[in-house]
């Protein structure tokens, strides 16, 4: 192979560099768009999920997630107060929320391994003609390999959980994430968040717990899964308490009382 | 196509397979092999790159300045693959986002570099183009034979349709966990290689 110059060396690399920059740049320009509506609709099927407005492995399009989406009003709430405050919910960004120092605090060492809670949470009101009938809260924490990310619903009684899904987590396939399975997503709803005296007692235990109406507080652990089940017990428990949702779900829970 | 071109684009997949014979490109093999979508995906992704790879570094090998010929195809295949990605994140976001990391580590992927390196920058653009194709298609036949028994024997399912009614679905097949880990995809492309070079007796190393 001959022998080229320092200035073709360094010319061909310039232009090598702008070719290529300007494929890469355009087509992330190009699909931006797209890929936003994307992600945008895989959380709203998550919150319709959670909220149990979609049945497991049912394919929407797009259109009717949009229409089932109308019964579902996205708030921003004021974590420490539980107040929904006049923040506008489109432009409200959840991740830069929680990363960025000026709008999350650090929270104590806690077993959902959980460092920064936002000021302000996006969460979700399904309406059942005219009222509300549950609440979607994003939830976090770690589990075996991964944090999981996902949705918990809960009634409006700020106490009995409605469901519970997970959107994204790497747990091993097959043992953690059996998390995804839907017959142990159905254990979920009908679960009692509190016990009598009012602190947080719901928890996933080792071995099988019974119906909701006789075990309220109780959710079988996923077997060959310990870490990842003990990761969901904590992270549930994490932000139903006062660090997390804990001062929103007593003021939907006294509303509904009056 | 004459015999070479047909040799060129035939011989990859299984005279000299990039994962079976020259063990290439093992670490993706194993980590998007536990379900035949993801599999499927991947594959597609991979020989969109390596067949564009081949044939972009090929069009330009007697400019590519030889003290900077690696630096170059690098920039190729990084530009190819994150637009790759981007395509991905746009229209099949759902598999994309199981794919996470694994379609932007096709950069560090050895069989792109290696086809690259190896072929483009001797030979013309169709022949590598053929090349890179055939790779690739190695390349994914091993994935898919690989996430064909892991999806199955691990989980019962066939691109996430049941196929052996498992335990948990009050079926009768305890599904193998270890074929989802990654240990499983091992042994399975182990006993590939055996069963490859036991049936082409030339692929076996001299002791």
């Amino acid at each position: 192979m001959q022998q080229h110059s320092t200035l073709y060396t360094i010319g061909f690399s310039a232009a090598v560099c702008v070719i290529c920059s300007l494929a890469v740049s355009s087509s992330a320009v190009i699909l931006k768009s797209r890929q936003q509506a994307n992600a945008r609709l895989d959380r709203q099927r998550n919150v319709l999920l959670a909220a149990g407005l979609v049945s497991e492995g049912e394919s929407l399009s797009r259109q009717a997630v949009r229409d089932r989406f109308q019964q579902v009003e996205p708030v921003v709430l004021d974590l420490e107060t539980g107040e929904i405050t006049e923040i506008d919910p489109a432009s409200f960004d959840p991740g830069e929320a929680s990363k960025d120092p000026a709008m999350s605090r650090p929270v104590d060492p806690n077993p959902a391994q959980v460092r920064r809670v936002p000021n302000h949470a996006l969460v979700y009101r399904v309406l059942k003609d005219g009222d509300l009938d549950k609440v979607v809260l994003p939830v976090e924490g770690k589990g075996l390999w991964s944090t999981l990310y996902g949705f918990l619903a809960v009634g409006a009684d700020g106490d009995t959980i409605r469901g519970l899904t997970f959107y994204q987590h790497g747990e091993t396939p097959g043992l953690g994430g059996e998390v995804d399975n839907p017959r142990w997503k159905a254990l979920w709803p009908g679960r009692k968040i509190h016990g009598p005296e009012g602190n947080v007692k719901i928890e996933v235990i080792k071995g099988s717990a019974g119906p909701p109406a006789e075990d309220p507080h109780h959710v079988d652990g996923l077997s060959g899964a310990t870490i990842t089940s003990r990761g969901v017990s904590h992270l549930v428990r994490f932000w139903t308490g006062p660090e997390g949702y804990g001062a929103y779900l007593e003021k939907i829970a006294g509303a509904e009382g009056k | 196509m004459d015999t070479k071109q047909k040799k060129i684009l035939l011989d990859p997949l299984l005279n000299t397979n990039p994962i079976a014979f020259q063990v290439l490109g093992i670490c993706s093999a194993l980590a998007v092999t536990t379900k035949m979508e993801t599999a499927l995906v991947m594959s597609a992704a991979l020989t969109a790159v390596l067949s564009l790879s081949n044939l972009f570094v090929s069009l330009i090998r007697n400019k590519i300045p030889t003290n900077v010929r690696i630096i170059v195809q690098l920039s190729i295949i990084a530009s190819l693959v994150i637009i790759t990605d981007q395509v991905l994140k746009a229209f099949v976001y759902d598999i994309s986002k199981q794919l996470s990391v694994f379609v932007g580590l096709i950069i560090t992927n050895c069989i792109v570099m290696g086809r690259a390196e190896g072929f483009a920058m001797q030979n013309p653009p169709l022949a590598s183009l053929l090349d890179g194709i055939g790779n690739a298609l190695g390349y994914d036949l091993i994935l898919l034979i690989t996430a064909f028994f892991r999806e199955l024997i691990g989980s019962g399912r066939l691109f996430g349709y049941p196929v052996l009614q498992t335990t948990s679905e009050n079926g009768w097949y305890i599904p193998n966990g270890l074929l989802i880990l990654s240990p499983g995809a091992f042994f399975i492309i182990g006993l590939l290689i055996w069963a490859l070079r036991t049936w082409k007796t030339e692929q076996q190393e001299a002791d």
